[in-house]
């Protein structure tokens, strides 16, 4: 059943991208243009995923397990911390060249053109640095 | 043809609705940049299966949304440079950051997250220096 809902869920984040066009780059970089033709598309996506996303929490603060078994998540850690925000000023720095963020690259894989696989590659090279650094900085510290 | 905003209301609906029913069926968060950088880890436990299956239906929806009406027609840059900078930008920066537009954004902020609000303005922020930066080049 816990296989069945991540596949549900996933299909469903994915009809949600394809439906609202954030699978395309332009439309997503044209959000962040707020200085230039600003197409506010994303806030309206946004929007509407917060609010469902917020009953999801608020539900499942008064339960004490999943429905399919297991814990839910942890309360969120307070801590602001060095590598949250370096981590996500690089994240949006890519996210504003290209207008491809995670999400996107994988639902629109399947019907995109040859730039959105090189940027897949790319971006796994980019998480597989990342895990190289945390080592080296776990190592560094013993 | 619905007008833009429905469309992407709609489709955020769908997409805040896939996040609850992961977090209430599973007590998990969808965070994509966290299901597919642990994806790749070899062990077989069932949470490894469980992120392959999400990732599979996110891959899978082209496919089931094709036989009801026309996929998006994608525009994005041509230039390999730029497309292998940011990929490598965009990588490493949401696993750094622990979450990106998902994670953060839809999940984290929901729930009033501190951090996930935090990294929101955070790449918000960025992002928008980064087209303006562009725009004047």
């Amino acid at each position: 059943m816990r296989n069945l809902t991540s596949l549900v869920s996933g299909l469903l984040f994915g009809l949600g991208l394809i439906i609202s066009d954030m699978v395309n780059p332009e439309r997503v970089r044209a959000f962040l243009d707020i200085f230039g033709a600003w197409d506010p598309t994303l806030a309206f996506v946004m929007g509407g995923a917060i609010v469902v996303s917020a009953l999801g929490w608020i539900i499942a603060r008064r339960r004490s397990a999943a429905l399919f078994g297991g814990a839910m998540p942890p309360a969120p850690s307070p801590e602001i911390d060095g590598e949250l925000i370096a981590g996500s000023a690089l994240f949006g720095i890519g996210w504003g060249m290209i207008g491809l963020c995670p999400g996107p690259v994988i639902a629109a894989l399947a019907f995109a053109p040859w730039q959105v696989p090189v940027f897949l590659l790319a971006m796994l090279l980019g998480m597989w640095l990342n895990s190289q650094r945390q080592t080296l900085m776990i190592r560094a510290r013993t | 043809m619905n007008p833009d905003w429905v469309n992407a209301t709609l489709g955020g609906l769908m997409i805040g609705a896939s996040a609850a029913l992961l977090l209430l069926g599973n007590g998990r968060v969808a965070g994509i940049s966290g299901i597919l950088g642990n994806a790749f880890k070899a062990n077989r436990s069932p949470a490894q299966v469980e992120r392959l299956m999400f990732l599979i239906g996110l891959l899978a929806a082209p496919l089931v949304y094709w036989p009801f009406a026309p996929l998006p027609a994608l525009s994005m840059t041509t230039s390999i440079p730029l497309i292998l900078v940011a990929g490598l930008l965009v990588g490493f920066g949401v696993r750094m950051g622990s979450g990106c537009t998902s994670g953060h954004g839809v999940c984290g902020s929901a729930r009033l997250s501190r951090r996930s609000i935090v990294a929101m303005i955070t790449f918000m922020a960025t992002g928008i220096a980064t087209v303006a930066a562009m725009n004047l080049l």
